[in-house]
């Protein structure tokens, strides 16, 4: 895992469930053949009603055309991020899409789980309500030991939650990982 | 200090005497669960973590039910179930229930409970999040993403956080007009869609108490609707006279301490409560049926975990009896149990059956159908513009099919009448 991640944000708002993270009718494809599984980056957040679709001021696509990649690799919501489905296909998606870090200010519980045992992205809790605050393409860097994202332009800086007993995990890179590292497998 | 019954038996599967909410244990897993969604991805990594000649942990506990994307002309959706197919041929899965077959059951939590695979007292854990359904039968279950139910396939075990409980009681009696539906989504209004995240929800009371097993289902399976880890009801005469009518016996039944703590403690009086809907697009957006009245439906939609037993249609009857509907409407019966029991059960002189086809009503085949949408061919998957009213437990935007409609979230009782008349009714108008 890498500590210091620098990108640009891509701003939601409250209650991003799953189907707007990966539509239900999409969850057909392979996620282990590599080639269709660039499906599920091109879909990732296609769901997301076009006003709400990178704040503030919305109508901001997450994905251009063909692409299966973001220019975005942090995403900033707001409370109850990843609720829905258990489909692990969500945190996939993202990270097919090219996010590492999503900072929201709480998650639903199977999402946050998948993201950290899957080792998909790093999911942080935001101490302040950042998506009310930050605005979709500006450049941060996030320090995730330390707890920090600091944003660019003005150099300001905002706290982020300790992850807590699931640190250990997101270092290893997920739960197989932590395991053999642990020596319980 | 007490313990709850969810923490009791973490302490249980965790080979512990003590737990307390917010510790992280490693639990062993009595029963995994999953589906043709989520089946061929967990299935992926198990091999790829585990290696070629992987074992399975215990092939008795592990249990696969095609239900979500059934009856579909989508190749991909199909090689899933051939995924599924393979994988069970290949490790000689007892509990594959094989689409096309004899076996075939439809939806995985109304399957679990008619197979006998609800224990009181044990955990399953299923890659599906409305696998808290199961907790109405005073067990912890909890739904997974692949990666670990995979770990569970190849260890039996897996880490989770002890949640704190919130308890909801229910005193009272259900007078005829209201569902269990009515009383979770009135939950959801008052805490909302993340009022219990990370956390047990305990209902008790009365009313609860009266509640044949299929109604308390309703209940536990909305849990994750609020957040909620699990849903749970401790075990009663009710709970044991259906599990011995499906064969399960030899089971441990834990109850809350007195002195037990809560996160907090929620009391309703059910003789008070009203027909409630949920509102386009959360299933917390509440309202009382009254209040909504009148709204023009375009689809009535009577199926999936939460809304497709037999209890649901029993409801629907007593209003479809005698009746046409004014809309489409469409009966998706759970499991393919519920789908011959729509013949054999009556109201009056008439099969629920024959009062649904008379009523004009579309009967479709067991599977999860229209509640996630599904590929472009599913039955009852709502178009542009429509505004459908839904026995199913989410209403998210594009959760059943196009993301330009609107679907409200109601009990049998409610989308029944609502039926009869092409707007939204309230069930204490026609209820005969
Ligand atoms: S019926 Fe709906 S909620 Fe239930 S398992 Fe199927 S898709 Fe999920």
């Amino acid at each position: 895992m890498d500590n210091l991640i620098t990108g640009k944000i891509y701003v939601l708002g409250n209650n991003i469930d799953t189907d707007q993270i990966i539509p239900a009718e999409h969850l057909v494809y392979s996620t282990s053949d590599p080639e269709e599984a660039k499906k599920y980056g091109h879909f990732a957040l296609s769901s997301v009603p076009p006003e709400e679709a990178g704040l503030p001021h919305g109508n901001l696509p997450f994905i251009h055309g063909d692409n299966y990649q973001s220019e975005y690799s942090i995403i900033i919501g707001g409370s109850n991020f990843g609720c829905g489905s258990s489909r692990e296909h969500a945190p996939f998606a993202l990270q097919v899409a090219g996010v590492k870090v999503v900072v929201a200010e709480s998650y639903a519980r199977i999402f946050y789980r998948n993201s950290v045992d899957g080792g998909f992205l790093v999911p942080m809790e935001s101490a302040e309500r950042l998506c009310d605050i930050l605005q979709t393409g500006e450049s941060v860097t996030i320090d995730i030991t330390n707890g920090t994202i600091t944003r660019h332009y003005d150099n300001r800086v905002f706290t982020l939650k300790n992850l807590g007993s699931v640190f250990a995990i997101v270092q290893s890179g997920g739960l197989f990982q932590y395991a053999r590292q642990n020596q319980l497998l | 200090m007490g313990m709850t019954i969810t923490e009791k038996i973490f302490a249980h599967a965790s080979r512990t005497h003590k737990v307390i909410p917010g510790q992280s244990v490693w639990l062993n897993v009595d029963i995994l669960m999953t589906h043709d969604v989520c089946g061929p991805p967990t299935i992926a990594i198990w091999e790829k973590e585990f290696g070629g000649d992987a074992k399975i942990w215990d092939k008795n506990k592990v249990v696969i039910f095609p239900d979500h994307y059934i009856f579909t002309a989508n190749p991909h959706a199909n090689r899933n179930v051939e995924l599924l197919r393979q994988f069970a041929a290949k490790h000689e899965l007892p509990n594959y229930y094989d689409v096309g077959t004899e076996r075939y059951k439809g939806v995985c939590h109304l399957a679990l409970a008619e197979e006998g695979f609800n224990v009181p007292g044990t955990v399953l854990f299923g890659t599906d999040s409305h696998t808290c359904t199961s907790g109405a039968f005073g067990m912890f279950a909890t739904g997974v993403g692949n990666t670990d139910a995979a770990f569970i396939l190849g260890t039996g075990k897996i880490w989770e956080k002890v949640p704190e409980s919130m308890r909801f009681i229910f005193n009272g009696d259900m007078p005829e007009y209201l569902t269990a539906k009515d009383l979770i989504l009135r939950i959801l209004g008052d805490i909302t869609t993340d009022g219990a995240t990370y956390r047990a929800m305990e209902f008790s009371g009365s009313a609860i108490n009266q509640m044949n097993m299929l109604e308390r289902m309703t209940l536990t399976n909305m849990a994750i609707e609020a957040g909620g880890m699990n849903g749970i009801i401790a075990v009663d005469d009710i709970t044991r006279e259906y599990l011995s009518s499906v064969g399960v016996s030899g089971y441990q039944e834990f109850t809350s301490d007195s002195d037990a703590e809560y996160f907090a403690t929620y009391t309703y009086n059910a003789n008070e409560l009203v027909p409630v809907v949920a509102k386009p697009h959360s299933p917390d957006n509440l309202a009382a049926v009254r209040d909504v009245e009148g709204t023009k439906l375009t689809k009535c939609y009577i199926g999936s975990c939460t809304g497709g037993k037999l209890s649901d249609f029993h409801y629907a009857a007593k209003i479809l009896y005698g009746r046409k509907t004014a809309v489409t409407t469409f009966i998706v019966p759970a499991s393919t149990t519920v789908a011959r029991q729509l013949k054999t059960e009556k109201y009056k002189d008439a099969s629920l059956y024959d009062i649904f086809t008379e009523a004009g009503a579309y009967i479709a085949e067991s599977s999860c159908a229209a509640c996630l949408g599904g590929p472009a061919d599913t039955t009852g998957r709502s178009i542009d513009g429509d505004t459908v009213i839904s026995t199913t437990n989410r209403n998210f935007p594009g959760r059943m099919g196009s993301k330009q409609s609107s679907v409200y979230l109601a009990s049998p009782l409610t989308v029944a009448a609502s039926a009869v008349t092409g707007v939204i009714t309230d069930p204490r108008d026609l209820l005969q």
